[in-house]
């Protein structure tokens, strides 16, 4: 119960004290989960759309990959982007291997499938025939998919949530192709995963609760936005 | 003058199966065609293909003189409106929703908001402009549907059954509504439907597809009163279609005049009214002329025999009343009655039997 209370008042001090290092590795955190989630969104939201609605050919066998990518192990996919980046892979001249962009491109590729895969579903779950109404009343294609992409908006940003929520949690591929270096490629639950290590347990659960209320003032805006359009 | 539009040979398969086969269909500017089939027989095919939104194996389509494939999909979708079976309204107001296909079309900001208020007005609709689409009840929700299309003036409107998922109240009520802004407007539209109430009240002419081909094209007299075949009477029913004014109507009977007769039958319509009393075959009982016997039976008319064909075990007799009216009776009663060509004989039925649809 001591170690608790002493660990848990350590935590605090580290927050509220003047190491700024622990806001350091939070903000690294945010800015490549976001950037590797709007990516992904990029990405899958033009894809997740083409899977949907377009009349491609084994059009079962590329979802069914997609839902597979959805649960991709994420070591598995540090250990492909390692395999990328590394000095001597394809990509290695790039020189990317341990640095922020890495991180980035991995989480991309973890995140990718599952924005994908949920703006699938979302659009398919919409009534087939409102894609010929729509084109009846003179929609072109881009419009006929902005008005489907409007009114699968709800679950196109749960896809978004569950694409930030898969990549601010993971650490396999970003301790993989990252490496934990201080200041440069440290974030969250790397970081988290290090102090664990050390036994500096009030390290951790400091960088513990920030990655808790990072995720869940990320996941608090996502709400806010899909509630309001839910209303309209 | 050339029609609106125009369909030749057109032919659509889904695998082997033969969906629709239409050798020749003609809309006229500013003509109402009622589509009329049972389901599955390919009239929503036909709507879909006339929509460019299925492709046909075989066949041309000329819209205002020109082939079809002389315009893109784009262009000519944004001179037609498409209305389908449920309202499919996005989820905003119905302010946004009668906008939509205005939008689709770029129109000038300023031009969308008066044209959306003037059809929400003409449909009776304008006190939702601000509701959620979510929020409607069904005869709300196609009103919004159609207003939608109508906004769009469109030269060609194309309905698919936009009343048959409304109670019976709800639809009379939009139908008649829907029948003055289409004769206020003259908008050519082609409708499917295997309601024949409303091929009756809405179209100008009637085409009835059965199994995907066009078995009959004509005026709603001529497809009800003298069905092309045995199938089509089969389908239609009323063969007997009569045009007349009401002149009296109370106590829920309702006298109509036509063609020089004084007809009865059971319903309730306004003095002056145009409508349509239609009547089954098997409803109507054939006596001689010279007959006149006490019977329930409140219409009494007299014509002479057109003419007689069999049908399986029956026949079917046409009588020139000033109207054509067919009957069909037994071999037995036709030998009993002596029905040859030019005869004269008298014809009953009950007012009840009479179906009247406004006009």
């Amino acid at each position: 119960m001591g170690l608790l209370i002493e660990t848990l008042r350590e935590a605090l001090e580290l927050l509220f004290g003047p190491d700024g290092e622990v806001w350091q590795i939070t903000s690294l955190s945010l800015q490549v989960s976001g950037l590797a989630t709007g990516i992904s969104l990029l990405i899958g939201l033009p894809l997740g759309s083409w899977l949907a609605l377009g009349r491609i050919p084994g059009q079962r066998i590329l979802l069914s990959l997609i839902n597979t990518g959805m649960a991709l192990p994420p070591v598995v996919v540090g250990l492909l982007v390692s395999l990328l980046l590394w000095r001597s892979g394809p990509l290695g001249g790039l020189r990317l291997i341990y640095t922020p962009a890495a991180i980035i491109v991995a989480q991309t590729v973890i995140a990718a499938p599952v924005v994908t895969g949920l703006t699938a579903a979302a659009l398919q779950q919409l009534d087939p025939r409102l894609r010929l109404q729509l084109l009846g009343l003179g929609a072109s294609n881009l419009q006929m998919v902005l008005a489907l992409w409007r009114e699968a908006r709800l679950p196109i940003l749960a896809a978004l949530m569950a694409g930030f929520g898969s990549v601010i949690s993971e650490v396999g591929a970003s301790m993989m192709v990252g490496g934990n270096i201080r200041h440069q490629t440290r974030v969250l639950t790397t970081a988290i995963v290090l102090e664990t290590g050390k036994g500096a347990f009030g390290r951790a659960i400091a960088l513990g609760l920030l990655l808790l209320v990072l995720a869940f003032l990320v996941n608090l805006a996502l709400t806010w936005i899909q509630q309001r359009a839910a209303r309209r | 003058m050339s029609p609106l539009l125009e369909v030749n040979r057109l032919l659509v398969r889904r695998g082997p199966r033969l969906v629709l086969d239409i050798e020749h269909l003609a809309l006229d500017a500013g003509e109402a065609l009622a589509v009329i089939g049972p389901n599955g027989a390919g009239k929503s095919t036909l709507l879909l293909v006339l929509s460019r939104l299925l492709r046909p194996d075989r066949g041309t389509i000329h819209f205002r003189e020109a082939p079809l494939a002389a315009l893109s999909d784009l262009d000519y979708r944004r001179r037609i409106a498409l209305v389908l079976q449920d309202p499919l309204l996005i989820d905003a107001s119905v302010y946004e929703n009668v906008a939509l296909g205005l939008r689709f079309r770029h129109a000038p900001k300023k031009e969308i908001a008066p044209r959306v208020d003037e059809w929400l007005g003409k449909f009776g609709i304008a006190q939702l402009r601000h509701r959620p689409s979510r929020e409607l009840s069904g005869g709300e929700a196609q009103r919004v549907s159609l207003a939608r299309a109508m906004a769009l003036e469109p030269d060609l409107l194309l309905l698919d059954e936009p009343f048959g998922a409304l109670d019976a109240p709800t639809r009379l009520r939009l139908l008649q509504d829907f029948h003055s802004l289409l004769a206020s407007t003259a908008t050519a539209t082609l409708f499917v439907t295997h309601d024949l109430d409303e091929a009756l009240l809405l179209g100008d002419s009637v085409a009835v597809i059965l199994n995907g081909r066009l078995r009959q094209h004509g005026t709603p007299q001529q497809v009800f009163a003298s069905p092309a075949d045995e199938e089509v009477g089969a389908f239609v029913g009323m063969e007997t279609v009569i045009e007349g004014r009401v002149s009296a109507s109370q106590n829920g009977e309702v006298a109509v005049e036509a063609g020089g007769a004084m007809l009865y039958s059971v319903g309730d319509a306004a003095v002056g009214q145009r409508v349509l009393l239609c009547l089954r075959p098997e409803d109507i009982t054939l006596w001689p002329s010279s007959e006149s016997p006490r019977s329930s039976a409140r219409n009494r008319i007299v014509g002479r025999v057109q003419r007689r064909y069999p049908q399986g075990p029956l026949l079917r007799v046409v009588l020139d009343c000033g109207f054509p009216v067919t009957a069909l009776v037994t071999h037995a009663s036709a030998d009993e009655l002596e029905l040859e060509p030019g005869q004269a004989i008298a014809a009953t039925f009950k007012a009840s039997a009479v179906h009247v649809v406004l006009k």
